[in-house]
This record gives C-alpha cells, structure tokens and sequence, in this order.
C-alpha cells in the first residue's frame, strides 16, 4: 500500500485515535476513585484547618468524623433543607443566583465548645480565592479561618494561606450589636478595631478579595447568623 | 549488554548531561524551568515527569517511525505526546495530589516542551528504539539538571528551606532579632532566568568549543 497516499493517511489516522482514546479512557476510568478519594481528604483537612486542627491526607477521615459532629444546609432563608453539606460544591454554587444557592454549615465539637463552620468563595487579583471561616457557639466572634487560591502571586496574594495572615482574624467580632460589620482588611499596619485585621503589603487587590469574599459570604448566612 | 552499551550508545543517554544539554545549549524548555523551579520538589517531579515523556515518546515514535505518514508526521507525533502527558498528569494527580497542585497547569504543558517534539524530529524519527529510548532519558534527565539547580538555589536564597525542611534558623530573621531576610527576587520568575544565563556562562567558561565566533 502507497504510504504516502490519501487511504493510507485516513486510516492510519483513524486507528491511532481510536487507540489512543481508549488508552485514555481506560486510564481515568481506572484512577477516577483515588482522585476522587484525594479531592475529598483535601476538603476535609481544608475544613478541619479552620478549627486549628491539622490533619494530614491519611487521618483526615477520622479526625473529620471526630470534630464535625453535624452538618447541614441551609437556602437564603437560613431554612434548613435536604442534602449532605460535605457534597455541596461552593465553585458550582456561586455560580447561581444568591437566592437559589444551597449554604453549607458544619458544626464542630472542639473541646466541647461548638463552633459553626462555614464555606466561603470569592474572586482574587488573578481567579478565584476561597476558603473556611469558623465562628464561635455565640455566631459573631471568629474561631478561625482558612483561605485557599488557585493562583495569587507566590509571595503577594499567595500570603493568605499563610498562618501569620489567619491567626489575626482569630477573636474578630464580625456582628456590632444587631448589625453585621464582618471584617475590614486595612492597608498600612493599622488594623486596630475588634473587626479590623491588617491587609498583605504588596496584595492590596488579594486582600480586598477576601473582604468582600468574607463581607459577601457572611451576609448569605446573616439570617442563620441572627438566630441565637 | 557491551553492545547495548557501546560508547556511541553511552554518547547519546550522557551527553545532554553536560556537553550538550538541552536547557542551556539548545535553550529548549527554558518556559517551565522559569515557572516550576521556586522549589525543589516540584522541580524534581517536573524533571522526572518530562523524562518520562522524552522516554517513552521517543520509542514509540521510533517504533512508528517506518509507517507514518510523512504529510501528518507532526500530528502524530502531538497525539502521543499528548497521550502521555494525559497519562502523567492523571497518575499524579492520583498519587501525588500535592505536587500535582504545586505543578498545577505545568503538567499539562509539557505537550509545548519543545525539548519533546525537538528529540522526536531530530532523533527518533531517524533512529532505532533503543538508541531512541537512551536519548530521550538522557535529555529528560539534562532539563532536569538544570531545573534542580537552580531550584536548589532558588528555594534555599528565595524561602531558607530545601526540600520543605528549614536550612537557615529560623534564629537568624530580621523579624526574630537577627540579621538575614529572604531574597524575594528568589521567588519571581525573573530570577530563574537570570540563574540559567550564569549557569550558561558557566558552562561555556568550561567548554570552549561552544562559544560562538
């Protein structure tokens, strides 16, 4: 047969694509469950960090079934509804409208003290940033937080995951009296009120992401929040 | 196995380790040695994932090489190496989640890594599996020289750590009452090329012949 020629091109085309695509298909369906399995050990240390408890991926399971002692979902009502909160994508959620979205809640028994957390997602300087703030059993003090980002500036943005920037939202107040003020990111080392923390030098527009991430997030749950 | 190994064999698996990397004297891949060197553990599975790609692409091209259609030799080869990058990413992220994070899109890239397609046209189109095989190792290998290089220096000036585990005390900060800081300049791309171009200037300082008239 002409190497060279039309028919030969076709089919040699043909049969390599078809090869190739079941090897692939072969190969995700076969690693499917541990990637599955990972992205969950993942969320969970992310949720279990927000309660200053660190895990790693292999007892990530049960130090999560240890602490969180019940989870729940809540709509815009503050209502609870059906459904597991730990399934609940918040990437897919924000997404809808606020008044259709589906809020998580996960509540904690550390020490027995309860601790509310909650699942919060906005935009940084370059794409998405998110993370988990936990409140105290009275909803208005922090417990703690954690914040994640798919792609800040190493060194700028990137800062929020780091301890140093989460243990100053650590006692923030985010309710003054009935009103929710939740948390302002200042610029210039001068956070001081009881809902003030200090913004990263260099991630002004990071920072800024999480206030209004925090600010906007918080709001949703403001009517889960009031119910004391 | 003296055959398997001839001097000529020896030649092409050693030589992109010094005389003739593929990094600082053909200056390919130079885009994911810049993105992926802030820290050495991610460089090292860079390296590694690379050379497994330059390996094993380079045989089966080798292999296929007598019945491609010379018209869609390009896209052929672009199928594969797709494929196996395909492969890589999806069993890092399986097994080692973290890195695979760290690497994030890179991963995807070595598609583009023109250390791939340039061994594939130059080489294994021309030549037998085997010395196909020790050519793509070798070169896989070279990029991962210089990428572990200048990870070392980077992660070491640029975060005081090697491999995660700290190296400068802690003792020794500016913030703890000492004298040191980090070099943030470390941690920007920028610096990784400025690495590559001393190493270059190294390199060409002990090999002569390289130096261009």
């Amino acid at each position: 047969m002409n190497k060279q020629g039309n028919t030969y091109t076709f089919l040699y085309s043909m049969i390599l694509v078809v090869v190739v695509a079941a090897l692939l298909s072969i190969v995700s369906l076969s690693l499917q469950p541990r990637q599955d399995e990972n992205r969950q050990n993942e969320k969970r240390q992310n949720i279990l960090s927000a309660i200053h408890i660190s895990s790693s991926a292999e007892n990530s399971a049960e130090l999560f079934n240890k602490y969180i002692k019940e989870q729940f979902i809540l709509n815009a009502k503050g209502e609870k509804t059906n459904g597991k909160a730990f399934n609940i994508d918040i990437a897919k959620e924000y997404k809808k409208a606020a008044d259709q979205r589906e809020l998580p809640v996960f509540v904690a028994n550390v020490d027995g003290a309860t601790k509310y957390i909650l699942p919060i997602y906005g935009a940084g300087l370059w794409g998405p940033i998110w993370g988990y703030i936990s409140l105290d059993d009275n909803k208005t003090t922090i417990y703690g937080t954690f914040f994640d980002h798919s792609g800040e500036t190493p060194g700028l943005g990137a800062e929020i995951t780091t301890p140093k920037f989460n243990e100053q939202f650590k006692s923030k107040e985010i309710f003054s009296g009935e009103r929710l003020t939740s948390i302002r990111i200042v610029k210039g080392g001068n956070a001081s009120g009881s809902n003030e923390v200090d913004a990263i030098s260099g991630g002004t527009i990071t920072s800024k992401g999480v206030e209004a991430m925090l600010k906007n997030y918080l709001t949703y749950y403001e009517p889960f929040l009031k119910q004391r | 196995m003296s055959v398997l190994f001839s001097a000529k064999n020896r030649e092409f698996l050693l030589g992109p380790l010094s005389k003739n990397n593929p990094v600082i004297v053909q200056v390919l891949g130079i885009c994911s040695a810049l993105a992926v060197t802030a820290k050495l553990e991610p460089a090292i599975v860079m390296g590694l994932s690379v050379t497994a790609v330059t390996a094993f692409s380079n045989v089966i091209l080798s292999l296929l090489r007598n019945t491609i259609p010379t018209r869609i030799r390009i896209i052929v080869q672009l199928v594969v190496v797709a494929a196996l990058v395909i492969i890589v990413d999806q069993l890092l992220k399986a097994y080692a989640y973290e890195v695979s994070k760290q690497l994030s899109v890179y991963v995807g890239l070595i598609i583009t890594n023109c250390i791939i397609m340039g061994r594939i046209e130059a080489f294994a189109l021309a030549n037998k599996p085997w010395p196909s095989l020790l050519d793509g190792i070798g070169n896989g290998l070279g990029y991962t020289v210089i990428l572990v290089t200048i990870a070392f220096f980077r992660e070491l000036f640029g975060s005081g750590t090697l491999f995660g585990c700290r190296i400068i005390p802690e003792s020794w900060y500016i913030v703890n009452g000492g004298f040191y800081s980090n070099n943030g300049l470390m941690i920007m791309p920028a610096m990784a090329l400025i690495l590559v171009g001393l190493i270059i200037w190294a390199h060409r300082s002990k090999n002569k012949d390289l130096i261009e008239k």
